[in-house]
C-alpha cells in the first residue's frame, strides 16, 4: 500500500475530511467575531486608557485606571482560564443555550481588546506631540484633530502590529476544544481517534492554518500599501 | 492687541513664569531673546493656550483667553504659530498641509482654498513644491511651508517659536527673509529667537528674558547697544562675543 492510499484512508474514507472544513469554518467564524469585539472594545479601551477625565479634581482617572485594571488582567492571565472562566462560570443556568461560537468569539475577542487597546494607545501615544500641537494651533478642535491629522497617521503606524495580533488570535483559537468547540485543531483530534494516526492530521491543519495566516498576510499588505500615500 | 497681565506659569512646582505684564500693539514685531531655560517658549505657548496658564490673563482682542466660557479654538484662528521643528503632516502634500484649516475649520469652499494656497506658496517660493510631500523638502523648506500654512488661516498675529533653530546655517536666511517680509507687510508678531542679528534688524522691540521675568524690554537699538540689567549684558557679551 502506497502513502498515498494511506492519506485517502485517512481524509476521504468516512469523508473524514468534512471535520477539517468544519472545523476550520468554525475557526474563521470564532476569529472574525473576536477580531471584531476585539477592535471596538480595544478601541473604547485605548480611548479610556487617553482620557483626560479627572471629575474628582484629583489626579485621579476612573476611565483610564478601569481601563489599565482590565488590561492588566487579561495580560495578566491565561487565555484558556478565560474562556474557562466564562463558559463555565458566566454563560451557565439561563445562559446554558448560547452557541459555543458566541462563548468562543466573546472570550477571545475580550481577550484580544486589551492586547489591541494597548496597540492603539502606543500607536497614538508614539506620535510627535508637536503634531497634534500644530493642529491646535491652526484653531482645529479636539474631534478634527483626531480625525484629520492623529488617526490616519496612527493607523499607518499600527497596522503591522495589528496585523500579528490577528495571526496569533487565529492561531490562539485552536483552545477553543477545552469548552467542547469543534475547530480546525480539535478536527484533527477527531480523525486521530478514528484512524490511530497522529502526525498525517496535526500536519494537514498545520498547513491550513499556514495557509490562512499567509492569505491574510497578503491581503493586508497590499492594504498597507494603500494606506501608505 | 495683545494684553498679558500677571502671567503665571507652573509645571508642577517648578515655576517657569513668574509674573508678566506686558501690551503688545497691533503691527509690533516682538523678539523675544534670553538664556535656554528663561521661559520664552512657555511664555509664547501661554499667548494660544498651547500651555495652560496658571494665573493671570492674556488678552487678545478684547478676549480674555484663560475665561472657559471663550472659546479657544476660535483665538487661535486669529493666532498662528510656527514651531520650531515646522510639525507639518507628513500625511499630507503641502498643498493639503495649507488647506486642512481653512476647509476643515473655517469651512471654506475647495476652489477658493486651493487658489489661496498656490498665492501663498508663490509668496514663498515654493510653488514648484504643492504636491510634494514634506519629507521631501529640505528644513528651510519646510519651515517656509509651514510659514504659509499658519498665513493660510489670514491671522491678525504670528508666533514664531524659535523658527530657525533646527535648521543648517545655510537654510536660516530663505527663512528669515520670508519672516522679514511678514514684518515690512505690517503683521503682529512675536519672535522667540538666537539669532540676534534678526532681532536687531526686525524688531521694533525686544524683550529679554530671565528665570521666567521680563528684565528688559526696549528698542533693539537700546537693548543691544546699552542694555541697563547686569544679566543682559551677560548674556548679550556671550552670545555676541564668541
Amino acid at each position: 500500500m502506497t502513502y498515498l492510499e494511506t492519506l485517502k484512508e485517512i481524509f476521504i474514507e468516512g469523508d473524514r475530511y468534512m471535520y477539517i472544513l468544519k472545523g476550520l469554518m468554525f475557526s474563521i467564524n470564532v476569529t472574525i467575531l473576536a477580531a471584531i469585539i476585539g477592535i471596538v472594545f480595544g478601541i473604547v479601551l485605548a480611548l479610556c486608557r487617553l482620557s483626560h477625565f479627572y471629575p474628582l479634581k484629583t489626579k485621579f482617572n476612573p476611565l483610564s485606571q478601569g481601563a489599565l485594571i482590565y488590561i492588566d488582567l487579561i495580560r495578566g492571565t491565561p487565555a484558556v482560564v478565560q474562556l474557562m472562566v466564562l463558559a463555565n462560570i458566566v454563560f451557565v443556568g439561563s445562559f446554558r443555550d448560547v452557541p459555543i461560537l458566541i462563548v468562543a468569539g466573546l472570550a477571545f475577542g475580550l481577550n484580544s481588546a486589551a492586547y489591541v487597546a494597548e496597540i492603539i494607545r502606543a500607536g497614538i501615544e508614539g506620535l510627535d506631540k508637536g503634531q497634534s500641537e500644530a493642529a491646535r494651533a491652526l484653531g482645529m478642535n479636539y474631534f478634527v484633530t483626531m480625525k484629520e491629522v492623529i488617526v490616519p497617521q496612527a493607523v499607518r503606524k499600527i497596522l503591522p502590529t495589528l496585523v500579528s495580533e490577528f495571526i496569533t488570535l487565529l492561531k490562539e483559537t485552536s483552545i477553543v476544544g477545552f469548552i467542547g468547540g469543534v475547530d480546525l485543531l480539535r478536527s484533527a483530534n477527531i480523525i486521530t481517534s478514528q484512524t490511530y494516526r497522529g502526525v498525517e492530521p496535526l500536519i494537514a491543519v498545520g498547513i491550513i492554518y499556514l495557509i490562512l495566516t499567509s492569505l491574510f498576510t497578503k491581503f493586508m499588505r497590499k492594504i498597507e500599501e494603500k494606506v501608505k500615500n | 492687541m495683545i494684553k498679558i497681565n500677571n502671567l503665571y506659569k507652573s509645571f508642577g512646582s517648578l515655576e517657569v513664569l513668574k509674573g508678566i505684564t506686558k501690551k503688545i500693539k497691533k503691527g509690533e514685531v516682538v523678539a523675544v531673546i534670553g538664556p535656554s531655560g528663561s521661559g520664552k517658549s512657555t511664555f509664547l505657548r501661554c499667548i494660544n493656550m498651547l500651555e495652560e496658564i496658571t494665573s493671570g490673563d492674556v488678552i487678545i482682542e478684547g478676549k480674555n483667553i484663560t475665561d472657559p466660557k471663550v472659546n479657544i479654538n476660535k483665538v487661535r484662528q486669529n493666532v498662528g504659530m510656527v514651531f520650531q521643528h515646522f510639525n507639518l503632516f507628513p500625511h499630507k502634500t503641502v498643498l493639503e498641509n495649507l488647506m486642512l484649516a481653512p476647509m476643515k475649520v473655517k469651512k471654506l469652499k475647495k476652489e477658493e482654498v486651493v487658489k489661496k494656497a498656490k498665492d501663498l506658496l508663490k509668496r514663498v517660493g515654493l510653488e514648484d513644491k504643492g504636491s510634494s510631500y514634506p519629507d521631501s523638502l529640505s528644513g528651510g523648506q519646510k519651515q517656509r511651508i509651514a510659514i504659509a500654512r499658519a498665513l493660510a488661516m489670514e491671522p491678525d498675529t504670528l508666533l514664531f517659536d524659535e523658527p530657525t533653530s533646527a535648521l543648517d546655517p545655510e537654510m536660516v536666511r530663505e527663512v528669515l527673509d520670508v519672516i522679514r517680509d511678514l514684518a515690512e507687510s505690517g503683521m503682529t508678531m512675536i519672535v522667540v529667537t538666537h539669532e540676534m542679528g534678526f532681532a536687531k534688524s526686525v524688531a521694533n522691540r525686544v524683550f529679554f528674558m530671565d528665570y521666567g521675568v521680563i528684565l528688559e524690554d526696549a528698542a533693539p537699538k537700546e537693548l543691544f547697544e546699552n542694555p541697563t540689567h547686569e544679566r543682559t549684558k551677560e548674556f548679550l557679551d556671550k552670545v555676541l562675543n564668541h
